[in-house]
């Protein structure tokens, strides 16, 4: 699993230069800080990801970079703010069809998507996800309540807030196909809390994702909580996606990009 | 992972449930799986015997097992004599559609995956349908059916139905509008076989009695290369609907009635079977109408059983062989739901979601500022047969302004031909000037769902409006502060006429 590996080295400069505003080392908890360690596949794959890795607001941290590969994806840390959302954000409120012109699968495009990411919220929501004029959001994680992503089939909404550099969403429960989407895509990590957080995060809290432990940590609050292991869909999403989980996994031949 | 090559070796090949979805993927189908799609034979068949290890003898009776209809139809497609829900199973896939806004997005995943050179895996398996953004000088809302159209070219896509000249839709006969109206008109929806489709609606061709479900561009991108897709097979909600329909009701009311009553996510990865007496008298743009919205319960897919009004809506339409099925009796379903329609009301989705039910009459303090007719939900010929009915019956004019959108070329020629009943030959097309309507846009999704910014009849204000359409989340008719009401063509009309929500019986009774 070189590829989980090679998302993110904190060391490295382009991911440092994304994290705009969190110290987030300073704030793990003691025990929690583990460097990733250096090998050469992580340094030869983060020249082919560097521009992926950059997208992303959040810094994940993989515990140990020489992991048996099938425990890759329980290595995955994810660190940053969240926003937080209620019930029923359907598709039309993370990507309002005025923007589904944008083909996701075109990279200026793509970028794009990502700072209309969550535009279509109602004022009542006073903070917006992404700040006008900025392509990046500042929040790594959304937190969520029930049915998240319910409406359109429209994979441009995983799409937008993998784009917008989120990197999870932790809901009470997800519409079918925006889970599905999230996974084959690789875009975003839906994740399932066992209980209804939204209510007790507030938007600019400081989390900590435990993949590993199922388990999430709100710094400002101090509270924890367990969340529903992400299972098979895990490595799906670090691979980036059902095709490059494929092609790594031997399930379809590598293909020679054409462009 | 590597479980692919285990079919090979296995006893029974039918055992192996994980590892035949692998073997699906890799060229390394087990003989026989081969051997059975060839002949296509339900007797060949019948002899792969399922192996039995884990059950004990008394609970199995025979070797076959009761299904639902939607087990039924993943087991042809996937080559399985049984399989219950909760399987992973790969599913050939019969018919995959695509359109504007989706279509660019899946070909570009595809040319990605599979190379710049590469084929569709069925030329005439895959149907594009630029429906959405097409009356627009949105560059590239434009620009996405240029795409469709170099690609289907290319390809050679047997079914695209394209549009070159947008000043007039008339002079564009390929053209048909909204795709889910638009696959039944034209013969794609059979019995018994799987439809995907790269928009949530695709479930509307579950009142067909076939396997119907929106993807994803990356889901659909490998469709195209492979034609097989991994689905989880669904667990089944059964919706029992009978007693006389009330001339005032229509089964957008009976839909909405079940989204209230389950909510919003009351049927997440599940399918919704819809039966009973009710439900055989309805025609088929009316089970249309019950299947479309099974999405905005958070449904996999609706189904309906094929009876003689499928059969013949198929006349003429399609000259491929089907077969429908049918869940057995002693199928099991996650639960049942019974409804007496005789008692049923008109209902509304009051804003923001589907699921916001009320009575229509209990709405009648709420005041529009419009009116809008169209979508696959509620822009068939029957719907606005249904508008008409009301308007025809009033006979006086319309208090807001009433956007009528057809959903396909089809409809848009029904509107100007058909003589509505009881009208002395007048056209709804007709009925509908008298009125005061808007005339007739040309078809598509139009406002529906907002879209780019010179959208007809678009929400550009933040006003209250009585839709025949599917989601009033906010902002998806175009302004987030809009409030949408979600009702039947006969409550839309009713409205119209007072400019308030109005029960349709005030009008038809």
């Amino acid at each position: 699993m070189t590829m989980a590996a090679s998302l993110y080295l904190s060391q490295s400069p382009i991911a440092t230069a994304t994290r705009r505003s969190s110290p987030f080392i300073s704030l793990l908890p003691p025990q929690s800080i583990k460097f990733p360690s250096f090998h050469c596949h992580t340094l030869k794959d983060l020249s082919i990801t560097a521009s992926h890795a950059s997208q992303r607001a959040a810094t994940i941290i993989p515990r140990a970079a020489a992991t048996p590969s099938s425990a890759a994806s329980s290595t995955t840390v994810f660190h940053g703010s969240c926003y937080v959302v209620g019930d029923n954000i359907d598709t039309d409120q993370i990507i309002p069809a005025e923007y589904l012109t944008l083909v996701p699968s075109n990279p200026s495009e793509y970028e794009k998507l990502g700072s209309y990411a969550l535009i279509g919220l109602p004022s009542s929501y006073s903070t917006r996800f992404v700040e006008p004029n900025e392509m990046k959001t500042k929040y790594s994680i959304i937190i969520a309540g029930d049915n998240f992503g319910c409406g359109s089939s429209r994979e441009h909404a995983p799409v937008a807030l993998g784009a917008s550099g989120a990197v999870a969403v932790v809901a009470e429960s997800y519409a079918r196909i925006f889970f599905r989407n999230s996974v084959s895509t690789g875009e975003i990590y839906p994740l399932e809390s066992e209980i209804r957080i939204c209510d007790e995060c507030k938007t600019g809290d400081v989390l900590t994702i435990e993949l590993a432990e199922s388990r999430l940590i709100n710094h400002t609050t101090g509270k924890e909580y367990k969340l529903k292991p992400i299972g098979d869909a895990g490595p799906v999403i670090e691979a980036g996606g059902i095709f490059a989980y494929a092609r790594k996994s031997g399930m379809i031949p590598s293909l020679t990009p054409s462009s | 992972m590597a479980a692919s090559t285990a079919a090979l070796t296995s006893t029974s090949f039918l055992s192996n449930k994980k590892d035949s979805d692998l073997a699906a993927f890799s060229s390394s189908l087990p003989f026989s799986f081969r051997r059975c799609e060839r002949t296509v034979s339900k007797k060949i068949c019948s002899v792969m015997a399922p192996q039995q290890s884990e059950r004990k003898p008394s609970a199995t009776g025979s070797v076959k097992t009761a299904m639902t209809m939607t087990e039924k139809i993943f087991a042809k497609a996937s080559q399985k004599t049984q399989l219950s829900p909760g399987e992973n199973v790969w599913v050939n896939v019969d018919v995959l559609m695509t359109h504007d806004v989706c279509g660019p997005g899946s070909i570009g995943i595809f040319k990605k995956e599979f190379g710049e050179d590469a084929k569709v895996w069925d030329r005439e398996k895959v149907v594009i349908i630029p429906d959405h953004y097409i009356f627009t000088s949105d560059e590239r809302a434009n620009r996405n059916v240029d795409i469709l159209r170099d690609f289907s070219k290319e390809q050679n896509i047997k079914y695209f139905y394209d549009i070159k000249d947008l000043s007039d839709f008339r002079v564009n006969p390929d053209y048909k509008g909204v795709c889910h109206v638009a696959l039944a008109q034209e013969g794609h929806c059979r019995p018994g076989e799987v439809l995907l489709g790269t928009d949530s609606h695709t479930c509307t061709a579950g009142a067909f009695g076939q396997f119907a479900s929106g993807i994803g561009n990356t889901d659909a991108g490998f469709v195209l290369g492979t034609g097989k897709s991994l689905l989880k097979v669904p667990p089944t909600l059964r919706f029992v609907m009978d007693g006389e329909m009330p001339d005032y009701l229509l089964a957008k009311d009976l839909i909405l009635q079940i989204i209230g009553e389950i909510s919003v996510s009351g049927a997440t990865y599940k399918a919704m079977e819809f039966l009973g007496t009710t439900v055989e008298s309805l025609t088929m743009e009316e089970r249309m109408t019950l299947c479309n919205m099974v999405v905005e319960a958070g449904g996999k897919n609706g189904v309906i059983p094929p009876d003689s009004t499928t059969f013949k809506y198929l006349e003429g339409k399609t000259s491929k062989a089907y077969e429908p099925v049918y869940s057995d009796e002693n199928a099991r379903f996650l639960s049942e739901y019974r409804f007496d329609v005789s008692k049923l009301e008109p209902v509304v989705a009051k804003p923001h979601s589907p699921d916001n039910r009320a009575l229509a009459r209990e709405c009648k303090d709420v005041k529009i500022d419009r009116v809008y007719v169209g979508s696959c939900t509620g822009g068939k010929t029957e719907d606005f047969l249904a508008l008409a009915k009301v308007f025809l019956a009033a006979g006086r004019k319309v208090k807001v302004p009433t956007f009528i959108v057809p959903a396909t070329q089809k409809v848009w020629m029904d509107l100007y031909s058909i003589p509505v009943p009881g009208a002395g030959g007048k056209t709804c097309s007709q009925i509908f000037e008298e009125a005061g309507c808007d005339t007739p846009a040309s078809p598509g999704c139009a406002a529906c769902l907002g879209g780019p910014r010179d959208t007809y009849a678009r929400m550009n204000e933040p006003q209250v409006c009585v839709s025949t359409t599917n989601r009033n989340f906010p902002g998806r008719m175009g302004h987030k502060e809009g409030q949408i009401y979600l009702a039947s063509p006969y409550t839309a009309a009713a409205s119209a006429l007072t400019g308030y929500v109005t029960d349709p019986r005030e009008f038809l009774q």
